[in-house]
């Protein structure tokens, strides 16, 4: 795979269609791959990647890119289009400065459930068939390959490829996932058990906003918690309690747009499982207003923005969707 | 800083009674900004008002927090004093210690904590607020009457003789509602055709009066003196400008099996029908759910006998979309449904009927011509039981509604005492929990029907009735008695409680005019202002409001019309300076606020902004119209940048707030 997607970036660039493409380079590990553009063939050979570890989400690079003039390429997994879609249905990315090559993915392995599997001194990885053969500095190991997959794509919602120019890979379907289970563990818990949870998970924030900066939902000019005329800037340092508060708070500004593409959790340095409030949003809007995939089309309101006659009233929220 | 100055009402003992006012005045003089403070009895009252005006004079107050009661009642009369004084209107804040707190408070100690600290909110906000002006947008001189019931017709009369265009859309293909299906009216016995029809041709005959029947309103958009109405106008297959009225079709046509809604379904009309000889417009319509025409596309007799030529099969539904400065709901009422009551046999017995279904069966223009019959077998029925209160005052509401539907008491004396006279051989019980009888002439009627007309009246509930041999068995207990009772009756009537029209709940959701739990549409002021709805613009009219008699509707429609008389007089209204307000700075265009705006206000442009180096940006962004704004705030929550702010209402006035009371 990774060769034909070099190969379409060089096609790309030398054909002229656009003056750059956005893909994926290593960082100072291997595993550490991190969103890069490039200009020339020498780039793309000499850096681009694209493998088990290209877990970042391209399009929200895209609000940049495709204002600076000229096309850019970018190279999308499924469920990076629904961002890119979701994206443009709220003005962020003009589509028109956009070639969009859709890429078919098989899920994208996370080094620590690697580590986790036994692994120590990891300094490659690639796939074989249903496996992952890991070079170590103590010799090549193998391990299977779907043991390695970050959560988000072990529950993958959907191996679809929206909104593309043209793709590499096959269509793929949408899936039926269990992404929920998790927040119904959550939900079964008592109140007090749920806040002691989170009050354990979200204390180990060290607000460094990797999680706001890489969501694609997160594309404000400029954030409430950067902005003093908001008042709110100061609040969320103003003690722990307030700072936890910071992703509740993240949590509803993303409500009904966020696309559920795991990036907050995956660049989380504490591991802290973000992506469980904004599923816990995600279920809700489901099971309260019928589903809805934020990015899906680019028609269909978000049911949060959204006003039907035979939506539940509000006072009736607890009686979970029970409509009428 | 602002020079602040708190004025603490003790609204007699309303407030005063649980609420320390000299400690609520003494701790908010503390405040940070506070010059002066004071309590009075009256702050509402002239002298209270002069106490406010002096004080703005004397100490050169920029801010005043007036802790009393709710804004609702008394924000715009402080507000008026205030600019009087030379104070921007907009200064001046109201600390609810009335209705939320010393009326929901016993306790002093707590009300008086609670007190001072929804005054230290105020005063907090008022820190904040900025002087507005506020604009003006023009009327349009027309009103929108939903319902053509006697309620909508009264209104729409009064209004078309100030000399404004009024349009009624009735959702039947006739103007009368409720009423034409009456016989006689109490307390009077006039007949309800005689004096009701002569109205029905009155409207149609208006030149100010528009009736659009068979319709329904689909979109309210808009607010007060301007609201923009889509209204769908059904289908009736029928010219409506060719149609004669002459009834020919209604004869011929050959689909004899209609339930006659009219009647109550207790006989049969044809496909195509004239609701009734009296129906204003008396133009046929097609009922497609029975038509073999418009069904299978085979017959045409309609068409073929019709002179005028007006059948068309090809009608669509039409949609009329019209601009109107006022609103009036005259949604009106129907019987419940009898289903969850199975006691009274009313699904077993045809002889088990609904007053409603009585009325018809006394009407001379009812299925039985008047005379009195059993629907089961056309026999004369000798022995008759009226159950009062069937649905109305349940306990819990499981059943029915908890509240007294108010024309029962008094339609069924009327019931039991024509019974009476035009059958002097029958026996007739009334069951009755108690009878209400308040009103002009009322008590008198009831009393007669008692005493001149031999009614028996039992207090006590029917408890089952059960058919049997072509009789109708009673189980009831008489409460003064203390015995049960066994009748053995030819017929049944069930006093059915009423509840408002199902079209009620939409409507008021498009109007954004609130309801309570019964979905009778809410006051303004349950006292005060009882015709208007909360949302300004829209007026109440009728039994949409709560249970009302003939008299007390046509009153209660007069008034409504006189206040919508009242706002289309003006010219002018004074927008509200509360509206929205975008920050481009902070806009990144995404749509979410022109999303939920209900009005139409926020409007999107490419704007160019300067950039660093000498460069130039272009970016999307949010302008709202000011004159559209309403202030309804949607948009500053949906915003996720905290771009979008109200004035009057902005986000850091709120969390000062909020960080008052949490202080």
């Amino acid at each position: 795979m990774q060769e034909r997607v070099k190969a379409k970036a060089i096609e790309l660039l030398e054909s002229g269609a656009c003056t750059r493409v956005l893909g994926w380079k290593a960082g100072e590990f291997f595993y550490d791959v991190t969103p890069a553009v490039f200009t020339s063939r020498e780039e793309v050979e000499r850096d681009f990647v694209f493998g088990p570890f290209c877990g970042a989400n391209l399009s929200k690079y895209l609000i940049a890119e495709s204002r600076k003039g000229g096309k850019v390429g970018a190279f999308l997994k499924p469920c990076d289009t629904y961002s890119f879609r979701q994206l443009q249905k709220e003005h962020r990315v003009l589509r028109e400065n956009v070639y969009a090559v859709g890429v078919q993915c098989i899920g994208m392995c996370d080094i620590e459930a690697v580590k986790a599997a036994g692994m120590k001194g990891v300094v490659g990885a690639e796939e074989r068939g249903e496996d992952l053969v890991v070079r170590t500095l103590y010799g090549e190991r193998t391990m299977e390959r779907r043991a390695a997959l970050a959560e988000r794509c072990q529950v993958c919602k959907s191996k679809k490829l929206l909104d593309c120019d043209e793709r590499i890979g096959g269509q793929g379907e949408e899936l039926s996932s269990a992404r929920f289970d998790g927040v119904a563990r959550l939900e079964a818990m008592t109140a007090e058990e749920r806040f002691a949870f989170w009050r354990g998970e979200l204390s180990r924030c060290i607000r460094c906003n990797a999680c706001r900066n890489v969501c694609p939902a997160c594309s404000c000019e400029k954030c409430v918690f950067d902005n003093p005329a908001s008042g709110a800037e100061n609040k969320a340092a103003a003690d722990s309690f307030e700072e936890n508060l910071f992703h509740i708070i993240r949590a509803f500004h993303v409500a009904g747009r966020c696309t559920d593409c795991g990036e907050c959790s995956r660049v989380c340095p504490q591991h802290i499982p973000l992506h469980l409030l904004n599923r816990k949003f995600i279920k809700d809007i489901n099971e309260l207003y019928g589903g809805y995939q934020a990015g899906e089309d680019p028609e269909t309101r978000p049911p949060l923005v959204d006003f039907r006659l035979d939506d539940p009233e509000p006072s009736v929220v607890h009686e979970r969707g029970r409509k009428g | 800083m602002q020079k602040i100055g708190v004025f603490v009402c003790w609204c007699g003992s309303n407030i005063a009674a649980t609420v320390d006012v000299q400690a609520v005045s003494d701790a908010l003089a503390r405040e940070p900004g506070v010059v002066f403070s004071t309590n009075y009895q009256y702050m509402c009252s002239q002298a209270g008002q002069e106490m406010i005006q002096s004080a703005i004079r004397e100490h050169g107050l920029t801010g005043v927090v007036i802790c009393s009661c709710s804004p609702r009642m008394h924000e715009a009369t402080f507000r008026r004093a205030c600019e009087k004084a030379g104070l921007n209107p907009y200064m001046v804040e109201i600390a609810n210690i009335r209705e939320q707190c010393s009326w929901i408070h016993k306790d002093k100690a707590t009300g008086t904590e609670k007190a001072v600290i929804l005054g230290r909110a105020a005063v907090a906000k008022v820190h904040l607020n900025a002087p507005l002006t506020a604009g003006q947008s023009p009327v349009t001189k027309r009103a929108l009457v939903i319902g053509g019931g006697i309620a909508g017709i009264q209104t729409a009369l009064d209004i078309a003789e100030a000399g404004f265009p009024v349009d009624i859309v009735e959702k039947k293909p006739t103007i009368g509602g409720k009423m034409t299906q009456l016989d006689k009216t109490f307390p009077t016995l006039d007949c309800a055709a005689c004096i009701l029809t002569p109205k029905m041709v009155d409207a149609a005959q208006h030149e100010n009066i528009n009736i659009i029947s068979y319709a329904e309103v689909e979109e309210v958009k808009g607010f007060v003196g301007n609201f923009s109405v889509k209204i769908r106008k059904k289908a009736r297959f029928v010219d409506e400008a060719k149609c004669t009225g002459c009834g020919l079709c209604t004869e011929k046509c050959p689909q004899k099996k209609v339930p006659n809604e009219f009647n109550l379904g207790l006989d049969q009309r044809r496909a195509i029908y004239i609701p009734f000889a009296q129906a204003v417009p008396k133009v046929a319509a097609i009922d497609p759910d029975y038509c073999t025409m418009l069904k299978t596309g085979k017959c045409g007799v309609c068409s073929k006998v019709c002179t005028a030529g007006a059948i068309d099969y090809k009608q669509q539904d039409e949609i009329i979309e019209r601009e109107y400065g006022a609103i009036v709901a005259a949604t009106g009422f129907e019987p419940i449904s009898m289903e969850k009551f199975g006691e009274f046999a009313y699904a077993q017995s045809p002889d088990v009927v609904t007053s409603l279904e009585f009325e018809r069966l006394m009407n001379a223009a009812g299925p039985t011509g008047g005379t009195l019959l059993r629907p089961s077998d056309g026999k004369h029925p000798h022995t008759l039981v009226f159950v009062q209160c069937v649905g109305s005052r349940c306990d819990g509401g499981e059943k029915g509604k908890p509240y007294c539907s108010k024309i029962c008491c008094m339609y069924t004396a009327k019931h039991a005492m024509l019974t009476r006279e035009k059958y002097p051989d029958t026996e007739v019980y009334v069951f009755y929990i108690d009878v209400r009888t308040p009103g002009k002439n009322f008590d008198e009627f009831y009393r007669r029907a008692v005493e001149d007309y031999g009614v028996h009246y039992v207090k006590g509930m029917v408890g089952k009735v059960s058919p049997e041999n072509g009789k109708l068995k009673v189980q009831a207990s008489d409460l003064l008695g203390g015995r049960q009772m066994h009748i053995e009756a030819d017929m049944v009537i069930l006093a059915a409680a009423i509840e408002p029209d199902r079209s009620a709940r939409p409507l008021a959701t498009m109007l954004t005019a609130s309801m309570d739990t019964n979905d009778f549409f809410t006051e303004a002021h349950p006292k005060l202002r009882p015709v208007e709805s909360p949302t300004a613009g829209v007026f109440l009219s009728g039994v949409c409001q709560g249970p009302k008699d003939i008299p007390e509707t046509v009153a209660q429609a007069g008034a409504a019309a006189a206040k919508v008389i009242g706002l289309l007089a003006r010219d002018y209204l004074t927008c509200n300076p509360c509206v929205a307000e975008s920050s481009e700075l902070m806009c990144n265009g995404c749509s979410a606020c022109e999303k939920v705006c209900p009005y139409g206000a926020i409007t999107y442009i490419d704007k160019e902004f300067r950039g660093p180096n000498r460069t130039t940006l272009v970016r999307r962004v949010a302008q709202v119209n000011p004159a559209v704004c309403q202030g309804c705030g949607a948009c500053t929550v949906a915003c996720p940048s905290g771009a979008m702010d109200l004035k009057g209402f902005s986000n850091a006035q709120i969390l000062s707030e909020v960080d008052a009371i949490c202080k």
